[in-house]
C-alpha cells in the first residue's frame, strides 16, 4: 500500500466554555486518507466534523485547542510544527472551500484578484501566470466566460458560481489535500448538482485528495470514495461509500439512513361535517416589497396565485430560493399584506393588513419559522414564551396557565422542567418543539410551516416531521408546508405547489409527484434530488437547455 | 424532576438566581455608593464651609488642617469636593438617566411604528443635534435663569438625541428578528412589543451607552460652570474646582490634583459596573 497522505492518530480537541468548563470536543479519532482519496466526514452538527476538518490545517477555532494526538500531513508533523510554518502549508498543501462563499470573498475586491492571492502570498508564480492558471481552473469547473469572470465583483456572479470561484480560490496553489466544508448546503438542488460535478471532475482531473465535510448522505454518495460516521466527537463507523449505504454495521449509521427511506404519508380523515369549507382559500393573490405606487409596490413578488386547501388536509410548496415561498406565507399571515387578491379562511375573508383582522382570525392561523434560533426571543423563559400567547388569546392566568404550559410541552415531547430554561439553553430541534409549541398555544386551526426542518439535522427533522403528524391527527390540523427539500415535502403533504419566480406553475399530488409532473420546471426540480445511490450524479441526464432556461446561474 | 425538587428550598441569593458580578463589578458599585452618601451627608461633615477662606495662602499643601490643601483663594478643597459631590453626582445621575430613559422609549417607538412618525422624529432630533450644546445651554439659562432643575433638564435635553439615535438603531435590528415578527403576527399592540420583546435585548448596549453618557455630561456641566451657567459660586461641582484651580498644576498644588481623581473615580467606577454587569442583565442573547 502505499504511503497515506494524511495520517491522523488519536486527534483530541479541548474547549474552554464562557463558564470556564473544560469539555473535550473530539475524543481520540484516527484516520488515514491516501493521495487522491475523498473522504467524507458525516455527522449531525455538534458531532466535530468541521472541527477535525479544520486542525488537518493545524486551525482550531477560538477557543478551541489541539489537547492530544498528532496529525502529519505528507510527511509533516501538522500537530507539532510552529505557527509560521503551518501558515506556509495552508494554501500550497492543504486548503479550505467554505461552507459560505458568499461570506469567504471580500464584496470590495475583483474575483481574479482574491483567487490569485495566495500565489501572491506565498510567491508561488508572477501575477501574469497565476492569472493563466486561475482561468483555466475557472474553465475546469465549468464556469461560464472564463477569460472575464475573474474581472467581476462578487455580487455580480450567482451562488452556484461563486461556490465554485471558491473552489478555484483553494485550488491555485496546487494543494494535495482539500477540504470542503458543507460547500453546497446553502446552494438550491438544481444549482448544487453543477457544482458537484464541477468539483468531482476538478478533483479527478487534479488527482488531489479531499476531505467533505456534510450532514448530508445523499451528497456525499456522489463525490466519496470512503465514508467516516462520526457522532459526539467520536468515530461511529468508517468504510467505502458502497458499503456504508448498502451494509451500515453500526446502528447510528442505519438511523441516519432510515431517515431518507421514504414515508409514505397517510392522508388524514377528519370527521364529516355538514358543509366543509376549505380551511383556506387564495384567489388572485399578488404581493410585493417597496414603496406602493399607483395601488402596486416597485418589487412585485407574487403574481397571481391561486389555491385552496381542504380542512385536515396539508399543503407542500416547493420551489428554489427566490421562489416566492416565504412570501406567499407571510401574506397569509398578514405580516406583508398583499395588493391584490384575496384570502378566505375557514371562508372569512381575510383583511390583508394585521390590525385590521380580529383577534379570532389571527388565533386560527399561526405561523412557525425556519429558524428557531431567531424566533425565540433570547431573553424570555419558555413558560413565558408558551404563556405569552395562552393570556393573549385565552386569557389564562397563574396556575391554568402554568398546568396548559405544561401540557402543550407534554404534546411537542419535551420534559416538563424545561420551561424555566431560556432559548439559548435548548438545542436546535428542541428549540423548533417550543417553536411549535408555541404555535400550538394559540389553538390554531391553520399552521403554516416555513422551511421548519431547514436547520435541522436529519434524525431530528424526520423525528419532527412525525410530531406534526401525530398533532394532525390529535388536533384536526392542517399545515401549509413551504420548503426546498422535495422528500419532507412528500413526507407529509397531500397536495403540492411548483412555484418559480411568484407563479404556481403546477399544482399536484404529493405521491405521484415524480410520475405526474407535467411543467418543465417540475420535472428539473424533481429530478435534482440527490439519491442515496453512488451512480446517480453520473447517469443524471437533464437537458442542459432547460437547467440554462430555469435555473438562475 | 429530581433538580426541580431540590431547587424548590434553595434560598434565593443573586449568585443562585444567576444575578451575581465579579471583583470589579463590585469595586464600581461599591465607589458609585461611597459617592453617593457623600453627596447626601457632605455638608454635615465637611470642616468648613464650601466658600469660607480659610488661609491667607493660596494654592496651599496638604496639611493636618487641610486634608487636600487649599484652592487659588485659599479655600479648603476637602470641604470643597464634598460639597461638590452632592453637584457633579446628583446633577449627572438624574440627566443621565432623563437623557437615557427618554432616548430609548422614543427610539424603541420609533423603530416599532417606523414611516412618517420615524422620519419626522429623526429629523426634528437631528436638526436639534445640530446646535452646539454649550450655546444651547447659554439660552436656556438666559431664558429661564439657572437653577438645579433647568441644568438637569438642560444636560438631559442635550443628550437625548444620541442616545435616541443610539436606541433607534439598536431597536430597528431586533424589531426584524423573527420572534418580533411573531408577536407581531399574534396581534400585539406597540406598547408589548417595546416593553417586553425588543427592550430586553437593546438593554446591554443601552447601559454601556449609558456609562459613556455621564463621563460626558460631568464634562459638559462643568464647561457650564466656567460659563458660569452651572452650579453658582461659592458652591462649584468637580469639574468647575479642575477648571478654576487649573494655573495650580505648574505649582504642583494638590488643589487641582484632587477633584480631578474625584471625577475619575466616579466616571471609571461607573463604567466598571456597568460593563460588569451580570450577564443575566448585560447580555441576554448569550
Amino acid at each position: 500500500m502505499t504511503q497515506p497522505l494524511v495520517t491522523v492518530n488519536d486527534l483530541r480537541i479541548g474547549a474552554v466554555t464562557d463558564a470556564g468548563r473544560k469539555v473535550e470536543i473530539i475524543r481520540g479519532v484516527s484516520f488515514e486518507i491516501a493521495p487522491g482519496e475523498i473522504v467524507a466526514l458525516i455527522g449531525e452538527s455538534g458531532s466535530g466534523k468541521t472541527t477535525i476538518a479544520l486542525s488537518l490545517m493545524g486551525y482550531t477555532r477560538t477557543g478551541c485547542s489541539i489537547t492530544g494526538g498528532q496529525i502529519t500531513l505528507d510527511g509533516n508533523d501538522v500537530t507539532a510544527l510552529p505557527e509560521r510554518n503551518r501558515a506556509a502549508l495552508r494554501g500550497t498543501e492543504v486548503s479550505y472551500v467554505p461552507q459560505s462563499a458568499a461570506a469567504a470573498f471580500n464584496p470590495s475586491k475583483r474575483i481574479m484578484d482574491q483567487v490569485i492571492e495566495i500565489t501572491a502570498i506565498h510567491e508561488l508564480m508572477p501575477k501574469a501566470e497565476a492569472e493563466a492558471k486561475a482561468v483555466d481552473l475557472f474553465r475546469a469547473l465549468a464556469l461560464p466566460d472564463p477569460e472575464n469572470i475573474g474581472h467581476r465583483y462578487p455580487h455580480q456572479v450567482s451562488g452556484g458560481q461563486l461556490q465554485r470561484l471558491s473552489a478555484a480560490m483553494a485550488l491555485i496553489g496546487g494543494p494535495k489535500l482539500v477540504i470542503f466544508d458543507e460547500p453546497t448546503t446553502a446552494l438550491d438542488v438544481t444549482t448544487q448538482i453543477e457544482v458537484l460535478r464541477a468539483f468531482k471532475s476538478v478533483m479527478q482531473q487534479g488527482g488531489m485528495a479531499g476531505v467533505y465535510v456534510s450532514h448530508d448522505l445523499a451528497v456525499v454518495a456522489q463525490i466519496a470514495d470512503r465514508i467516516i460516521v462520526l457522532k459526539g466527537g467520536e468515530i461511529q463507523e468508517t468504510g467505502n461509500t458502497e458499503q456504508i449505504l448498502t451494509h451500515p454495521a453500526h446502528p447510528y449509521t442505519r438511523q441516519l439512513l432510515a431517515a431518507f427511506e421514504p414515508v409514505p404519508h397517510q392522508p388524514f380523515q377528519p370527521e364529516a361535517k355538514a358543509v366543509p369549507k376549505p380551511i383556506l382559500e387564495v384567489i388572485h393573490l399578488h404581493a410585493g416589497y417597496g414603496a406602493i405606487r399607483k395601488g402596486e409596490p416597485e418589487i412585485k413578488i407574487l403574481k397571481d396565485v391561486n389555491f385552496t386547501l381542504e380542512r385536515g388536509r396539508n399543503l407542500g410548496v416547493i420551489g428554489e430560493s427566490g421562489s416566492g415561498k416565504s412570501t406567499l406565507a407571510r401574506a397569509i399571515a398578514g405580516i406583508l399584506p398583499p395588493y391584490q387578491g384575496g384570502i378566505l379562511l375557514d371562508g372569512q375573508e381575510l383583511r390583508g393588513d394585521l390590525k385590521r383582522r380580529s383577534k379570532e382570525q389571527l388565533r386560527k392561523a399561526q405561523i412557525v419559522f425556519q429558524l428557531a434560533d431567531t424566533a425565540l426571543n433570547p431573553a424570555h423563559s419558555i413558560e413565558q414564551i408558551l404563556g405569552r400567547p395562552l393570556a393573549f388569546y385565552h386569557g389564562l392566568k397563574g396556575a391554568k396557565r402554568e398546568a396548559r404550559v405544561k401540557e402543550l410541552l407534554d404534546m411537542v415531547r419535551l420534559p416538563a422542567n424545561l420551561r424555566h430554561r431560556l432559548p439559548g439553553e435548548l438545542s436546535g430541534g428542541q428549540k423548533q418543539r417550543i417553536n411549535l409549541a408555541r404555535a400550538l398555544a394559540a389553538e390554531p386551526e391553520l399552521i403554516l410551516c416555513d422551511e421548519i426542518t431547514l436547520a435541522l439535522d436529519t434524525v431530528v427533522a424526520a423525528a419532527i416531521l412525525d410530531l406534526l403528524k401525530e398533532l394532525q391527527r390529535e388536533l384536526s390540523l392542517s399545515y401549509m408546508f413551504i420548503s426546498h427539500d422535495l422528500s419532507t415535502v412528500e413526507a407529509i403533504c397531500d397536495d403540492v405547489l411548483v412555484m418559480l419566480k411568484g407563479e404556481v406553475v403546477e399544482a399536484l399530488p404529493a405521491a405521484r409527484m415524480s410520475a405526474e409532473a407535467q411543467h418543465p420546471y417540475s420535472r428539473l426540480l424533481i429530478s435534482s434530488i440527490p439519491q442515496l445511490d453512488t451512480g446517480w450524479l453520473a447517469g443524471l441526464e437533464q437537458d442542459p437547455n432547460l437547467v440554462a432556461q430555469f435555473a438562475n446561474r | 424532576m429530581m433538580i426541580e425538587r431540590s431547587n424548590a428550598f434553595v434560598i434565593p441569593t443573586p449568585k443562585r438566581l444567576g444575578y451575581s458580578f465579579n471583583w470589579a463589578g463590585r469595586v464600581g458599585l461599591a465607589v458609585i455608593l461611597f459617592w453617593a452618601v457623600v453627596a447626601i451627608v457632605g455638608p454635615w461633615i465637611a470642616p468648613h464651609p464650601p466658600g469660607e477662606i480659610v488661609d491667607w495662602d493660596y494654592f496651599g499643601p496638604v496639611t493636618a488642617d487641610f486634608w487636600m490643601g487649599t484652592d487659588y483663594l485659599g479655600r479648603d478643597i476637602f470641604s470643597r469636593i464634598l460639597m461638590g459631590a452632592r453637584y457633579t453626582v446628583g446633577i449627572a445621575l438624574a440627566s443621565v438617566v432623563l437623557a437615557c430613559a427618554g432616548g430609548v422609549i422614543l427610539g424603541m417607538v420609533a423603530a416599532v411604528i417606523g414611516g412618517w412618525f420615524d422620519m419626522i422624529l429623526s429629523r426634528l432630533l437631528d436638526a436639534f443635534n445640530g446646535i452646539p450644546s454649550l450655546l444651547f445651554g447659554l439660552v436656556v439659562v438666559a431664558a429661564v435663569g439657572s437653577s438645579i432643575p433647568v441644568l438637569i433638564l438642560t444636560l438631559a435635553a442635550i443628550y437625548l438625541p444620541g442616545s435616541y439615535r443610539f436606541a433607534r438603531a439598536l431597536a430597528v435590528n431586533v424589531n426584524a428578528t423573527d420572534y418580533v415578527t411573531v408577536a407581531r403576527a399574534r396581534g400585539e399592540s406597540t406598547p408589548y412589543l417595546i416593553t417586553r420583546e425588543i427592550f430586553p435585548n437593546i438593554l446591554g448596549p443601552v447601559l454601556a451607552d449609558l456609562g459613556l453618557r455621564f463621563v460626558f455630561i460631568v464634562l459638559v456641566l462643568s464647561g457650564l460652570s466656567f460659563l458660569g451657567l452651572g452650579v453658582q459660586p461659592p458652591n462649584a461641582d468637580w469639574g468647575a474646582l479642575v477648571r478654576e484651580n487649573i494655573e495650580g498644576l505648574s505649582l504642583g498644588a494638590p488643589a487641582v490634583i484632587f477633584p480631578s481623581i474625584a471625577i475619575a473615580t466616579l466616571t471609571i467606577s461607573v463604567n466598571m459596573f456597568i460593563d460588569n454587569l451580570p450577564t443575566k442583565i448585560r447580555d441576554r442573547s448569550e
